[in-house]
């Protein structure tokens, strides 16, 4: 890889956060269970797992990659998380145009497209104990070590979820089932954020090595 | 965790095949897992579609029938169905007239929904939707996801089925559900926790001598924790914050008392023995009565109690012939 990701990296990308939900499966059930309904492990598994079954053969493209992994997030994972996944793989392709390699700006616009969808779709803003808590900053990541390399922005990018996700223990839910909690959902992590932070740890560990 | 499964992955497709044996009124779509009247829709007939995540049985599926649902689309257990599955459910039934989609107010419900009807829009079918929020253990709506959708949504269902049965228009169909929901009040308190079956063991932990106040229908805490209370003390708990949000009178109204699967008629009946002095003395006037399990939340011992302030045209519309596995009178 010489500054450029193909679709096979990308394809590897999201087996990989396949595997990661897997292994964190029960945990993400706790988390949920703690602050919400007790499925966005089993949920989130499921859907993956009908990704990853229509990754082969691979997609002609970044652009048709991400489409069908939206599309299908969409169709099988439900709740809340079917939705807001789905929507961020959806706006992320049409970014990518028919592009088959891709570089670290381009990547992180199309990032940023997919999370301004799932904003959009799910109105949640930065400190409302969301998903968006890790994604946010990771973006930010991202753009500012973008010029040092694919596999140096996904690293910053991972580092910065993981942060976004640990700041959302203390936090109040303003959004999502938690919210019905109030002052109770806080001294818990937000289990959206920290498959978020999965989802970033994933591509951090697909691209490292990659200029 | 002691229930009847065979593979807990298949609890719905499994129990929607039982739906299927056991009503010859209705036609199950499995592949899509939505519920629907055997007959077509009537030419000229607005259709209803409701759905939501599985495990409040009879809600929605025992609600598809002459009088009131015409498809409903079957999510995982707790876990809102998916555009595509409420857009096959929306396409089914929709005979040409439009189709309202009733939805209760939950992220994943309301998201879901909004997808499916964008895209059947695109497809060229006319839709409205109506949200019901009636939890009024939710009280700060600004910090929140809003008040939840509990048992308002059955009678909205029952009512709003009936208009479109006389062969009401869509604007018409979907002003009434709003009113409906807009005229309803719910407040449910839990004994116990409950069990997902993929999850296999409670959703939280609550000891023997504690309640939860202000619960939703997934298993998912309340609003407050407080001491295990006498039913006449859990009565106050569940009327008073209704009658006060309420405001002004209440009047005329439909009440519905709903366990929350588990526990028996018995102590819904004693609890609802302690809950109808107080909402006379309230001023409200109770015209109906549903007492059961009509929306549940898997295995919780529970119930909630569900206000609305119905006018003399939802009292008929309530009255109207009903028949699905779940509610049938008048037929």
């Amino acid at each position: 890889m010489s500054g450029a990701v193909s679709t096979d990296d990308l394809v590897a990308w999201i087996r990989a956060f396949r595997d990661a939900v897997h292994a964190r499966k029960d945990e993400l059930t706790r988390l949920d269970s703690e602050i919400g309904d007790a499925d966005h492990g089993s949920n989130m598994a499921r859907g993956l797992d009908a990704v990853v079954a229509k990754l082969d053969p691979a997609p002609a493209s970044p652009s048709d990659l991400f489409k069908t992994v939206g599309m299908t997030l969409v169709s099988s994972v439900g709740g809340a998380s079917g939705p807001l996944y789905g929507t961020l793989f959806l706006r992320m392709g049409p970014t990518l145009g028919v592009e088959t390699e891709v570089d670290a700006a381009t990547l992180g616009a199309a990032l940023r497209a997919g999370v301004e969808g799932v904003v959009a779709r799910g109105k949640a803003e930065l400190g409302d104990k969301t998903m968006i808590d890790a994604l946010s900053p990771a973006l930010d990541a991202w753009d500012a070590a973008a010029a040092e390399g694919l596999a140096e922005a996904a690293r910053a990018a991972a580092d910065a979820a993981a942060r976004g996700r640990d700041a959302t223990e203390p936090l109040v839910a303003r959004k999502g089932r938690a919210s019905y909690l109030g002052e109770r959902s806080a001294g818990h992590l937000d289990p959206g954020a920290t498959s978020a932070t999965l989802l970033l740890e994933a591509l951090r560990d697909t691209l490292a090595g990659a200029a | 965790m002691k229930k009847f499964v065979n593979d807990p992955a298949n609890v719905l497709a499994e129990a929607l095949r039982g739906i299927e044996a056991a009503h010859p009124d209705l036609r199950v779509d499995a592949e899509n897992r939505v519920i629907l009247r055997a007959e077509p829709t009537r030419s000229g007939k607005v259709a209803l579609v409701s759905g939501g995540g599985s495990g409040h049985e009879p809600m929605h599926g025992g609600f598809v029938g002459r009088g009131m649902l015409d498809a409903a689309a079957a999510g995982e257990v707790f876990t809102s169905p998916t555009p595509d599955q409420v857009l096959a459910a929306t396409q089914a039934v929709d005979s040409g007239a439009g189709v309202l989609h009733i939805v209760k107010n939950y992220t994943g419900d309301v998201l879901n929904f909004e997808m499916a009807a964008e895209l059947a829009a695109a497809e060229g079918v006319q839709v409205e939707s109506v949200v019901v929020a009636d939890d009024v253990a939710v009280t700060d709506s600004t910090w929140t996801a809003g008040r939840r959708g509990t048992g308002t949504t059955v009678i909205l269902e029952k009512i709003v089925g009936a208009l479109a049965e006389e062969g009401a228009d869509l604007a018409a169909v979907a002003e009434l559900a709003r009113r409906v929901s807009a005229a309803g009040r719910s407040m449910g308190v839990a004994l116990t926790s409950c069990t997902v079956p993929a999850a296999g063991r409670p959703t939280f932990e609550l000891p023997d001598d504690e309640m939860e106040v202000g619960v939703g229908i997934h298993g998912e805490p309340g609003r407050s924790r407080v001491k295990l209370a006498s039913a006449r003390e859990i009565a106050k708990l569940m009327v008073d914050p209704i009658v006060h949000d309420f405001g002004a009178p209440v009047g005329p109204a439909i009440v519905l008392l709903s366990g929350l699967g588990g526990t028996p008629l018995i102590e819904q009946y004693l609890l609802y023995g302690e809950i109808a002095p107080l909402l006379a003395e309230a001023g409200v006037d109770v015209q109906r009565v549903l007492i059961g399990d009509y929306i549940t939340s898997l295995d919780m011992a529970g119930a909630s109690l569900t206000v609305v302030k119905a006018d003399d045209e939802m009292l008929r519309l309530w009255d109207a012939p009903v028949v699905t596995p779940g509610l049938r009178w008048g037929a």
